[in-house]
């Protein structure tokens, strides 16, 4: 059991998400948006942040250098949710200070083996 | 763990995609004014969560079209091309097909179709590539080797990106035996030693059958932040007694979901994103409910006279809380009109260019909330008021030069409140009614007999009546009306009204005035016999006593009573309910006027009790449809209280006439 941040401006990405992990016994929280995100975390530690690239208001690669730029989220995983398979996206948010990422689409069952992997 | 079905966030996914849509073809048409590169972003944003969402929910067709219509934004925000006018038409046009495809994904039939699919190589033309027909190719799986020896050493920064060496060395484990040596040359001296430092590199030995693809791909996310080799082992192959199958396969693409086969009747099961603040204020006032109900609590026990201020001091409050509590609760249901509004742009466009005419759309109070039955149901009376006065009312810029006007007509739509009522203007600064093309269609088709005596409001009146128009007829001299009257009776249907007003060659306003909410009317109370029933407010003209010498009747037993220059028809409620009326002699009742479905009739009724507001209880849910009445509602004392429908009323007359 861990406790997740799971960062998505769409409403149902971000269920399925939410639910597919509380499913597993996680304690997940949502947030709509980088800012948001960032928000969150100042208030409580999370052990994994799950994030969206494309957000309003702040994107996912912002979000991630904002929070690596805290001392408490330095070493936390953070996985970027993207469909771009292009390397230069992730690339950017490796350089950003992200752990590694899930392409979209995903079922839940492997969202749950890579939260698996990265959780232990 | 068992397999978690989607199918739950379909409806959210629907919901979202229809905003991110209308968002895509606002920011669009805002591009097409000659908006910014923000625009562009917010554009991509949405066919990004289209896409992800289709791909993850199951709807690989729309995902594959969605993709198309991403690459060319993708094109559009790095600036690696340029956006005119036939890009944004042909995005455009893509929102219409994907809304499509969400139509029929809802009634789940197969969601891409000839036009889809033409659209969607068109979109990939666009960016100077086929369309790949199918999706995915895949690749060949590489063949297994028995032995791979993996070299392994972070960079000192790996431990900060949150990549472990640990989940590395356990993911490797689960592909086979693992031997492991740890290189831990570049150690410091513990004093020296950062901690959130990688010093340590490994050599490890695998024995499995896996492909060096999977074996990279433990490696995916640390590709840049190690040094890694991953090479076969050479030796001799010791026979292994059973020759398995590949140890691992890569993750296995997702399957079509089953949605499609098991789909749940994809009834339109609406629901309402309610703010959170409405819902913390409902909490605060049930709290208040809460205490004041405790308070009066305190009543039951010991109650003597002098406490009866108390009392009525709690009553008061009670009711002050309820009211505030009913307000709250319909304010759930409250939506703004812009999402009505949000469909204006693009048709004013759409028409005014097939019309060559200019047309520049004012919305204003787009945040002006009325309740979602409301809303839903006033659609389509706008869109044709708006049809109307692009087509009827704004001139072509030559006719406006001509004129003295500038080339481009204002539309303007406006919502605002007005007391317990919303008010949608919809106003031109194009011709105006044109009285005598009224005039002489009206005397054409034998709904006047003479135009010289008739007042500008009497002629703007003609053109809702029924049968004024035909929708067949697209003169550009008509004085406009194209299916008014079905106008007219939309909005009278939602309890409502319209009016117009119209200066000749300064343009028209024609003015929609609505309930704010159709869960509760304003009524006046009226007893027939030993029943009430509500008269909705909105409908009464006035009440009248009535004198013999009013009163005519007429062959067929129907009964006329003169009322401001007209004979209007009487009904008897006790005849037309059979509830049995005390008072046959008319000069004892009284007689309501209402107007509905365009005439005047009067309602016979004993006496009238006085003005409520009446909470609507559907008839055709508890019983079944009632001729004559629209609803029912439960009275102070409990009993029950039915709502006359004024229309079907006068429907009713006039069978009874014709009968």
């Amino acid at each position: 059991m861990a406790k997740i941040l799971a960062v998505d401006d769409s409403a149902s990405m971000r269920g399925m998400v939410a639910f597919t992990l509380r499913g597993a016994g996680h304690d997940v929280t949502e947030a709509e948006n980088g800012q948001l995100a960032v928000d969150s975390a100042k208030g409580s530690k999370y052990d994994l942040v799950l994030a969206d690239v494309n957000m309003p208001v702040m994107d996912g690669i912002t979000m991630v250098k904002e929070l690596r730029a805290m001392p408490e989220y330095k070493g936390v995983p953070i996985l970027m949710l993207t469909t771009e398979s292009h390397t230069d996206r992730k690339m950017e948010g490796k350089a950003a200070g992200a752990t590694g990422w899930l392409v979209k689409p995903f079922d839940p069952e492997q969202l749950l083996a890579t939260v698996k992997r990265v959780l232990g | 763990m068992s397999t978690v079905s989607l199918s739950q966030f379909h409806q959210t996914f629907f919901e979202e995609s229809r905003e991110g849509l209308d968002a895509m073809e606002a920011a669009l048409l805002a591009l097409d004014e000659g908006g910014d590169t923000e625009l562009v972003h917010t554009i991509f944003r949405a066919a990004h969560s289209i896409k992800g969402g289709s791909a993850t929910f199951g709807f690989p067709d729309m995902a594959a079209f969605t993709h198309e219509a991403e690459s060319l934004l993708d094109e559009l925000r790095d600036g690696r091309r340029a956006i005119d006018a036939s890009i944004i038409e042909l995005l455009l046009r893509s929102v219409d097909c994907l809304r499509g495809m969400f139509e029929r994904a809802q009634s789940g039939a197969p969601l891409a179709d000839a036009q889809s699919e033409q659209l969607r190589q068109e979109l990939a033309a666009s960016i100077g590539r086929h369309a790949p027909v199918t999706q995915a190719a895949k690749a060949a799986a590489a063949p297994a080797v028995d032995a791979w020896r993996i070299r392994f050493r972070p960079h000192a920064g790996m431990l900060m990106g949150g990549n472990d060496p640990v989940r590395m060395l356990r993911e490797l484990s689960e592909l086979g035996a693992l031997n492991v040596q740890a290189d831990a040359d570049k150690l410091p001296p513990l004093a020296a030693l950062d901690p959130s430092e990688s010093h340590l590199g490994w050599i490890i030995e695998l024995r499995g059958k896996a492909s060096k693809a999977v074996i990279a791909g433990v490696f995916d996310w640390v590709e840049d932040e190690c040094d890694l080799s991953i090479e076969a082992i050479e030796e001799p192959v010791a026979a292994s007694p059973v020759a398995e199958a590949a140890a691992v396969a890569p993750v296995a693409s997702v399957a079509p979901t089953a949605a499609r086969a098991t789909r749940e009747s994809a009834s339109e099961s609406s629901s309402v994103r309610v703010g959170i603040d409405k819902i913390d204020g409902l909490i605060d006032l049930v709290g208040e409910l809460v205490i004041t109900q405790s308070m009066l609590d305190t009543f039951r026990e010991g109650f003597d006279s002098n406490r009866i201020e108390a009392l009525q001091a709690g009553l008061a409050q009670l009711a002050r809380h309820t009211r505030s509590l009913q307000e709250s609760v319909m304010g759930i249901r409250m939506l703004p009109i812009a999402s009505v509004f949000n469909r204006f742009p693009r048709m004013v466009r759409d028409l005014s260019q097939k019309l060559g005419k200019q047309v520049k759309l004012d919305l204003v109070g787009e945040q002006t909330e009325l309740d979602k039955t409301v809303l839903e149901k006033i659609g389509d009376p706008l869109v044709h008021l708006v049809r109307n006065a692009i087509d009827h009312g704004l001139e072509t810029p030559d006719r406006r030069r001509a004129a003295g006007k500038g080339d481009v007509g204002t539309l303007r739509l406006e919502a605002s409140h007005r007391g317990g009522s919303i008010v949608v203007e919809i106003s031109d600064d194009g011709a105006g009614l044109n009285r005598d093309a009224i005039v002489n269609k009206a005397l054409q088709r034998g709904l006047i007999a003479s135009g010289d005596a008739l007042s500008d409001e009497e002629v703007a009146e003609l053109i809702f009546q029924p049968g004024f128009s035909t929708a067949a007829q697209t003169t550009d001299l008509s004085g406009r009306g194209v299916g008014m009257d079905v106008v007219r009776r939309n909005v009278v249907d939602l309890g409502g009204s319209v009016a117009i007003r119209s200066t000749q060659g300064k343009g028209s306003v024609f003015t929609i005035t609505l309930p704010l909410t159709l869960a509760i009317i304003d009524g006046l109370t009226a007893m027939v016999g030993a029943e009430h029933y509500i008269v909705p407010l909105g409908s009464i003209v006035e009440s009248v006593q009535l004198r013999k010498e009013q009163l005519r009747t007429v062959t067929g037993g129907g009964e006329l009573f003169h009322f401001r220059d007209a004979w209007l028809p009487v009904i008897r409620l006790q005849d037309a309910f059979h509830c049995g009326g005390t008072r046959a002699d008319i000069e004892r009742g009284l007689v309501v006027v209402v107007e509905g479905e365009g005439s005047r009739v009067g309602l016979f009724v004993d006496e009238l009790i006085g003005q409520q507001q009446a909470v609507v209880k559907s008839l055709e849910a508890h019983y079944r449809r009632v001729q004559g009445v629209s609803g029912a509602t439960i009275l102070a004392d409990g009993s029950v209280a039915l709502i006359v429908d004024i229309a079907g009323l006068v429907r009713m007359q006039g069978r009874r006439k014709a009968a």
